[in-house]
């Protein structure tokens, strides 16, 4: 057992001491990466990958077909039009597939967007696979301009059987003045 | 004993460099007496506006503010000191020690609390108003959508967090070095044994707070996302954290409130605590079930099938220790020679109120009935029934048993009793209706709602104001007997009373056990 | 929209009739027959029409059940020992203070009691999980303080709308009778068919909300960012009433949830309406209003839209005051400006995306022309759509 002194009071009390800033530490070193680790395990609140997929699925099952489902908001005080292009995909599990979504910016300044990727249900999250996504970038637009904002996926061909629709939701903010509103911070 | 000794010093500066556990625990009761008093008036407020349907006395938004400022008076302010300061006059009178360990860091754990819930309550005049979040405070509620008060607030939640943090390190410290020779563990009364587990609590769990509200401020003010979607975090975090503190945080309030009815019952029963042993283990058991509990506040957050199970199981188990304890109070009555003082009658209302509060908490561990149940005033009756007819019921019912003690005279029985009597039923005719209007389809934290619960929300708002004018009756008696209550000399007090504060001259003295107590090695604990 | 005011007239006629023939104490009881929502002084939950929303009301009844025998038991043994274990009736007190027997068995009983309540709540929490495919997805978005629906349709444009309080500000503030839904109406329900497995994807723009209709057994958070997911099969045609259920700033207590559970056919009309409804309004603006017509439009807007936060006389509140404030007596391109795109870092919300081009000229002109502003100016839906397209 460790001592801090030989006093048993002052002992006990910095020993305590120690517990409780090792516990302040454990709110930040702990808590909070932990959390992140769990939503991506666990698909908590549809939380995808904010990195590329790269691996290559076995091959493509012709016999299954999943709707993929697109879904826009705008978070409050962002002004730009965004939304997808289609609304829902028929798709190939194991098939790459692509889409783009429709961004323009009607404020006369240029501004940055961030979008947030949820997936609903959250089980599909782990065979939902990005392989390109303007959701890993923020994305610059100029005042009055508009952008096709592409996003490339596929659907693992381990989906569980009884998941038929994969709804992905994008939720768009403004970033613009925020002074380091990176998605690295996770 | 002590007579050798100076008395207490002269005029304020007694009070304000005072290192005795006795003043300070007088300070404590008193503060918190006066924060009842403030969060009690919020309260107040509150029902006055909800008395009838409509909008009649306050805006939405200072309504928000008060649900908010009365949740944080209440927990921070009025029942979390109230028991340090039981605390600090009873533990080292119970182990037979002379003053708490760290008498000087006592002395400043009490003096950060009164300026800074004037910080608290000053930010009602603020820009903006006062934190109006709840006592929840979610993000981004709490952050992106918050006033300018909301630094004050967490500056205020830090220091009172320090506060606590400096308590419990005084606590442990004493109970783990000061006890008298042959006091061991086993034998120390179970106010002691609850205290120190709350303390060991609250050294794990408000430096957590601690860290949920720095979060907070970095978003806030320094451009991180901890809590906003937008840079990557998730507002669902700060729930898990909070919870995280926060559930402990409920046993931290209830648990010295379970020490002092462990105290009083057999003291009027006048027959040994039953199951001491299990009594410890229980008390144990749910400070570590609390650690594995707190998603159960969270079931409609949208958490995976699994966790929501995992959740429901650990808190369903709770009900085991707790269950526990209430059969222990039942067979410590069950063959006793019972008799009725008012700490018996607050104790025996904690008995039947809280269990009912028990049960309306098994209901809501249930998560698929919890959907239901979230966030509307069945939670609100649950949580009152724990929190004031749990923890307020057994410190009044402390007040009074321990008061003719610390000064030597008798409160007024009478008025004792009508205080009881009208707290009781005042407290069960505001918190009981607010049970249906909950399952009836009642949101909480509403300033105005439909027709349909009227009648239920007068009913429950003239309880609460039965309920907060029997606390004026509770401090004219307190008074009162301080000033020219009926002297008591006998050691005991009361027949029944068993343990060392007992065996001490009534009055306690200003200083007490300065040469250690023999302890009985054949006594059990008391 | 014409549908639900014909509903809502005819359940009014109909509980008249009632109230008239049986008396207040029955109506009470039988009107609600037609019209879910909370009772009067209802004192327990509702089951509501769902399967699940049963099964819910089921279990809630045997947990309280278990509670209620358990709790007779302890109080029974306590009130015993408090009428004849007195001290007064001369009663001596026992030894005893421990048994290990008794608390073990004390401890272990709870515990298979505990395992008998998990069993039904397992099952009934993977039945409120169950995700068989739906057939109609509706986005459910929490606004700071009202509801956005959106139905997302596989062919066609998807039907989208908010849903406001209407309740008007006079009864909260009790200058005139509070009316029978008094805080659980809003100007535009939710409307699904009956019998078809709908789902809802939730989510929000500002601050945390929390979906809740009661009686359909659907409570589900809704958080910025992220989307969450419920379901609900309703075999009963009717109105079902709710409201937010988590704390979501200052007029979180106005924020009530109506669904209309109609047919399906009546459903396939209303979706119908709802989209030529879209197209006519495409058409409407195109045309050039008068003042009168556009003040007309513009106050109900902005009794909607504007007043909570600037006030019934545009005297301000969350908001600044409209009333003779520089934007509303400036020029007309910043105000414009103002309620389509908003004001970044603010409580004013970028209303673009909410009302429609006629909509947002006709409140726009209100603001110009009302609380004694005065510009005498107008703006057209033309003008709003040029605005927007830059």
């Amino acid at each position: 057992m460790i001592r801090f002194s030989d006093n048993p009071t002052t002992d006990t009390a910095a020993k305590l001491v120690a517990v409780a800033v090792l516990m302040f530490a454990f709110v930040f070193v702990v808590m909070v990466p932990l959390y992140n680790v769990l939503c991506d395990a666990l698909g908590i609140n549809g939380k995808t990958s904010g990195e590329a997929y790269t691996s290559v699925q076995a091959g493509v099952d012709e016999s299954r077909l999943v709707s993929v489902q697109f879904v826009a908001t705008n978070n409050e005080g962002m002004p730009w039009e965004f939304g997808p292009s289609t609304t829902v995909m028929k798709v190939h599990p194991g098939a790459v597939n692509e889409t783009v979504f429709l961004a323009r910016n009607p404020l006369p300044k240029a501004m940055i967007a961030q979008a947030i990727p949820s997936i609903s249900p959250a089980r599909a999250v782990a065979y939902f696979h990005k392989t390109e996504c303007f959701c890993f970038n923020q994305q610059p637009l100029d005042g009055g301009a508009a952008a096709e904002l592409p996003l490339q996926y596929i659907v693992d061909l381990d989906l569980p059987a009884d998941i038929h629709t994969i709804t992905l939701s994008y939720t768009i903010f403004d970033v613009t003045d925020t002074i380091s509103g990176s998605v690295a911070t996770r | 004993m002590g007579d050798h000794h100076h008395g207490p010093a002269k005029g304020l500066g007694r009070w304000l460099f005072t290192t005795n556990h006795k003043d300070i625990g007088t300070m404590y009761l008193w503060f918190s007496f006066a924060m009842f008093i403030l969060g009690g008036t919020f309260a107040m407020i509150i029902r006055a506006e909800l008395f009838q349907p409509g909008l009649q006395l306050v805006e939405p938004a200072f309504f928000n503010q008060m649900t908010t400022l009365h949740g944080l008076v209440m927990v921070f302010g009025a029942i979390m000191p109230s028991f340090v300061g039981l605390a600090n006059w009873l533990i080292p009178m119970m182990i037979g020690a002379p003053d708490m360990a760290l008498p000087r860091m006592n002395n400043w754990s009490f003096w950060i609390l009164p300026p800074t819930f004037l910080l608290l309550a000053s930010t009602l005049f603020m820009e903006g108003g006062a934190p109006a979040a709840g006592w929840t405070f979610y993000a981004p509620l709490s952050t992106t959508y918050a006033g300018p008060s909301v630094t004050y607030f967490i500056f205020c939640i830090h220091v009172l967090g320090l506060s606590s943090i400096m308590g419990s390190i005084n606590i442990i410290a004493t109970v783990m070095n000061m006890r008298a020779p042959g006091m061991t563990y086993m034998k120390m009364p179970l106010f002691v044994w609850t205290w120190l587990i709350t303390a060991f609590l609250l050294v794990a769990v408000m430096p957590v707070l601690a860290g949920c509200v720095t979060m907070m401020l970095m978003d806030v003010h320094f451009g991180t996302s901890f809590f906003s979607a937008a840079g990557g975090g998730d507002p669902v975090l700060f729930q898990h954290v909070f919870w995280f503190f926060g559930h402990p945080e409920v046993y931290i309030i209830i648990l010295p409130a379970f020490g002092v009815v462990s105290q009083i019952i057999p003291a009027f029963s006048r027959k040994p605590l039953f199951g001491y042993d299990s009594m410890v283990y229980a008390t144990a058991s749910i400070a570590f079930l609390s650690f594995i509990v707190w998603a159960h506040h969270m079931y409609t957050v949208g958490m995976p099938v699994a966790g929501e199970l995992f959740f429901m199981y650990a808190t369903m188990l709770i009900a085991v220790p707790t269950g526990v304890k209430v059969f222990n109070w039942v067979t410590t009555m069950w063959r006793g020679s019972l008799s009725f003082e008012t700490p018996m009658l607050f104790s025996i209302g904690f008995l039947v109120l809280f269990t009912i509060g028990g049960f309306t908490g098994l209901m809501l561990s249930i998560a698929p009935s919890d959907f239901q149940y979230h966030d509307t005033y069945f939670v609100v009756a649950h949580f009152h029934y724990v929190m004031v007819a749990g923890a307020v019921f057994s410190m009044s019912a402390a007040i009074y048993f321990w008061l003719p003690k610390w000064c030597g005279r008798m409160y007024n029985e009478t008025m004792g009793k009508t205080h009881f009597w009208i707290s009781f039923v005042g407290f069960n005719l505001a918190f009981f209706p607010q049970h249906f209007v909950g399952l009836a389809g009642m949101p909480r934290r509403i300033p105005d709602y439909a027709l349909q619960f009227t009648d239920f929300n007068m009913m429950s708002s003239i309880g609460a104001f039965i309920y907060g004018l029997s606390q004026i009756l509770f401090l004219y008696n307190v008074i009162a007997t301080i000033v020219a209550g009926k002297p008591v000399s006998d050691p005991k007090v009361w027949d029944g009373a068993e343990g060392l504060e007992w065996t001490l001259p009534t009055p306690a003295p200003y200083h007490t056990f300065e040469t250690p107590p023999k302890i009985d090695p054949a006594h059990a604990h008391s | 929209m014409y549908y639900n005011m014909e509903t809502r007239e005819m359940c009014f006629k109909a509980k008249r009739l009632f109230k008239l023939a049986l008396g207040p104490v029955l109506m009470l009881t039988s009107a609600l027959a037609l019209a879910y929502g909370p009772k009067v002084n209802q004192v327990n939950m509702a089951p509501g029409p769902t399967d699940v929303g049963e099964r819910i009301y089921d279990l809630h009844m045997i947990i309280f059940w278990i509670c209620t025998v358990i709790g007779l038991g302890v109080f029974g043994v306590m009130f015993y020992s408090i009428i004849y274990h007195r001290k007064s009736k001369g009663a001596v007190p026992a030894h005893f203070q421990e048994s290990t027997k008794v608390e073990i068995a004390w401890t272990v009983v709870p515990f298979l009691i505990l395992i008998g309540m998990a069993v039904p709540a397992t099952s009934t929490l993977l039945e409120v999980y169950n995700n068989d495919e739906a057939e109609l997805d509706i986005l459910v978005t929490g606004y700071q303080w009202k509801w956005k629906y959106e139905y997302l349709t596989e062919n066609g444009e998807n039907v989208s709308f908010f849903s406001n309080l209407r309740t008007p500000q006079s009864e909260i503030n009790n200058t005139q009778p509070k009316g029978e839904h008094y805080l659980l109406e809003v100007d535009e329900p939710l409307v699904i068919p009956a019998n078809t497995k709908v789902r809802f994807l939730i989510t929000a723009n500002d601050v945390i909300h929390s979906w809740w209709v009661p009686e359909l057994a659907v409570k589900r958070d809704a958080i910025p960012g992220f989307i969450n997911e419920a379901w609900t099969k309703v075999p009963t045609e009717g109105i079902y009433r709710g409201q937010c259920a988590e704390l979501c700033g200052k007029d979180h207590g106005f924020m009530p949830i109506v669904v209309n559970v109609v047919s399906s056919e009546e459903y396939g009309q209303w979706l119908g309406d709802k989209q030529r409804e879209a197209a006519a309004i495409k058409e409407l603006m195109a045309q050039t209003f008068t003042l009168d017509q556009l003040m007309e439009r513009g106050e109900e807007v902005y009794a909607r839209a504007c007043l909570a936060c600037h006030g019934a006389n545009g005297e301000g509140g969350v908001g600044k005051a409209i009333a003779g404030s520089p934007v509303s007596t400036g020029d007309v391109g910043p105000h414009l400006e103002i309620g389509i795109n908003g004001v970044p870092g603010t409580a004013m919300q970028a209303f673009g995306g909410q009302l429609n081009d006629v909509d947002m000229a006709a409140v726009i002109t209100y603001q110009r022309n009302a609380f004694g502003n005065n510009m005498g100016d107008m703006v057209q839906p033309i003008d709003v759509y040029n605005h927007k397209k830059g």
